[in-house]
């Protein structure tokens, strides 16, 4: 199982990537490991605004279908359109070419409730018992 | 047989472990002397007794199978092949669920799956689901639907005045609580150009009837254009029959065709069972509420069924589910199946076209009566709208019991400015002499 080092975490399996002003929005190897083969991706339209935890879209699997949280509030400014004919994409390269959504952040400071690596995995590995 | 399975020993175990001595310490909080009234009943009979007693009951009331009905307004009087019944109550089919483990009932998925295939033939769809309850409440369903597709950004609902009122009413109650502004028919009167104005950028979805509540075809042409142009969803509802006849609403652009689908083959009765079609495009396959069988193959390449798309559904996806009423109907969709595969393409026109021009003979021949008008002025398929020369309830009393004849439908429950206005419903069941018989019911009735 990966987790890299320079994302930060959610507890419901988002990882965010800061850049610059941005920050690019997935779910974990753990998620896509845990859901098996992702059948379906639903993100929302650039411009629509999101509360943090609030729900940005579905993923979808062969056994379950799971809502995506926003890791801070914020306003979309891209999503990945590569998902919606290849979904398998979550699957394959879940930190990479399956970035989600791409938003602007309200208040970065919203980042620091954020879980780092070792807590996530610590998180993970809580769940697993 | 004993129907109670449990032993006097785990009986004594359960009083126990609740802390309860005997079972009648339980009914502690009924008072004593309610608790076992007296009751006024008569003797006991025998099974044939209460055979004749309630064949006596049945009796009573006025069926189709012996007046002659003019009475139609969502549900009508359509022939049923016996084929219907003989598939319906076949052992392996008798039920009206989802075997809980579907795989193992290729045969229900492969009914369902040809049921599916005949509702996307006939509404010209992509993809149908394995049904609702009923026609109503597949067009709250539609609604829903919108509402999703706009990813709940869209709050107005749109809906023609000649939209079947109690479906119009159960739109509403299902919609309670989903901050929606449910509008459009505050008018009774509104034609469709009045609907189409009030479209705009916080429209979910236009829902329009066609042949609508009053039998009338609407003018579809541009509909699409218009709504589709306002980013909102068309929702056509519409009676299977038609479809015989007329343009499947997928030819003129239509997002969610849904309807009644009572016709095919499902008999007359009051609550039920009835059957609520729903077809839609792929595009927004997932959003759609309800079972959904799909065709595939297994390890060895041989063609099976599988109920598909499952993780939209109550059992899966839980609180989020595309709907949490999702019992389908499968019975009755297995009527509308054998009903449609009976009477194959040419069959289905025929039935429509002998509604359409016993429609169109009773409507010529009640205009010509004294004190009466045909006020439907637009093409119509199987019912019109009669003006009387008194109210229609008054008509109606006096055809039941003076002319042994079910009468239409009183449009006054309705629509208060149409008051002394009948929906009249001619079907391919009414002969010519019972609709002369009508006739001259009306005229000799109209002169009070």
């Amino acid at each position: 199982m990966n987790f890299p080092t320079d994302l930060r975490y959610t507890k419901t399996d988002e990882w965010v990537r800061l850049e610059g002003d941005e920050a690019v929005v997935g779910i974990t190897d753990y998620a896509q490991s845990q859901l098996s083969d992702i059948v379906y991706v639903e993100l929302p339209q650039p411009g629509e605004r999101r509360a943090k935890g609030e729900a940005f879209g579905v993923v979808e699997s062969v056994k379950a279908a799971s809502d995506l949280y926003m890791p801070a509030s914020g306003t979309i400014t891209a999503v990945n359109e590569r998902l919606s004919g290849a979904p398998e994409l979550v699957n394959q390269d879940p930190y990479g070419q399956a970035w989600m959504i791409r938003f602007k952040p309200d208040n970065p400071a919203e980042f620091n409730d954020l879980l780092d690596a070792a807590a996530y995995e610590k998180h993970c590995e809580e769940r697993a018992h | 047989m004993s129907y109670i399975p449990h032993t006097d020993a785990e009986r004594r175990q359960m009083l126990e472990v609740i802390g309860v001595r005997r079972i009648e310490d339980l009914f502690y909080d009924v008072p004593e002397r309610t608790r076992f009234p007296k009751l006024n009943l008569p003797p006991p009979l025998s099974e044939m007794e209460v055979m004749w007693e309630l064949q006596a009951l049945s009796e009573t009331n006025a069926d189709v199978d012996h007046y002659p009905i003019f009475l139609g307004a969502g549900a009508y009087n359509h022939f049923i092949p016996s084929t219907v019944d003989y598939v319906l109550s076949r052992g392996e089919f008798y039920t009206a669920y989802t075997p809980y483990q579907p795989e193992i009932s290729q045969g229900t998925l492969q009914a369902m799956f040809e049921y599916q295939s005949l509702i996307v033939n006939l509404t010209g769809m992509e993809v149908s689901n394995a049904s609702h309850y009923d026609g109503a409440t597949s067009l709250a369903e539609a609604v829903i639907l919108a509402l999703n597709a706009s990813r709940r950004q869209r709050r107005k609902v749109l809906l023609s005045p000649a939209i079947h009122p109690e479906y119009r009413q159960v739109v509403r109650t299902y919609t309670q609580g989903m901050g929606l502004t449910v509008t459009g028919d505050e008018d009774p009167t509104a034609a469709l150009p009045q609907l189409l104005s009030q479209l705009d950028e916080n429209t979910a979805c236009l829902c329009l009837q066609v042949p609508n509540f009053f039998g009338e075809l609407e003018e579809v042409q541009g509909v699409a254009e218009a709504v589709h142009n306002a980013g909102a969803l068309f929702v056509v509802v519409c009676d299977p029959i038609s479809l015989g006849l007329f343009q499947p609403p997928g030819a003129y652009g239509a997002d969610v065709v849904v309807g009644e689908g009572q016709p095919l083959g499902i008999p007359l009765s009051f609550g039920g069972p009835y059957l609520g079609f729903f077809a839609t495009r792929m595009e927004h396959v997932r959003r759609m509420a309800g079972r959904l069988v799909g065709e595939t193959v297994d390890m060895q390449g041989r063609r099976g069924y599988v109920l598909t798309l499952s993780t939209r559904e109550q059992h899966i996806r839980r609180e989020k589910a595309t709907s949490n009423i999702c019992t389908n109907q499968g019975l009755m969709a297995l009527a509308a199946a054998v009903y449609l595969s009976t009477m194959g393409r040419c069959g289905l026109r025929q039935v429509a076209e002998l509604c359409y021009h016993k429609a169109h003979y009773a409507a010529a021949e009640i205009a010509k009566l004294e004190g009466y008008a045909v006020v439907t002025k637009r093409p119509f398929f199987k019912e019109f709208v009669v003006r009387c020369p008194r109210p229609v309830a008054e008509i109606n009393r006096e055809l039941l019991d003076d002319y042994g004849i079910i009468g239409g439908f009183d449009l006054s429950i309705h629509y208060p400015h149409l008051a002394n206005h009948m929906l009249v419903c001619v079907t391919e069941m009414n002969t010519r002499e019972e609709i002369d018989e009508f006739v001259q019911a009306l005229a000799e009735v109209g002169e009070g």
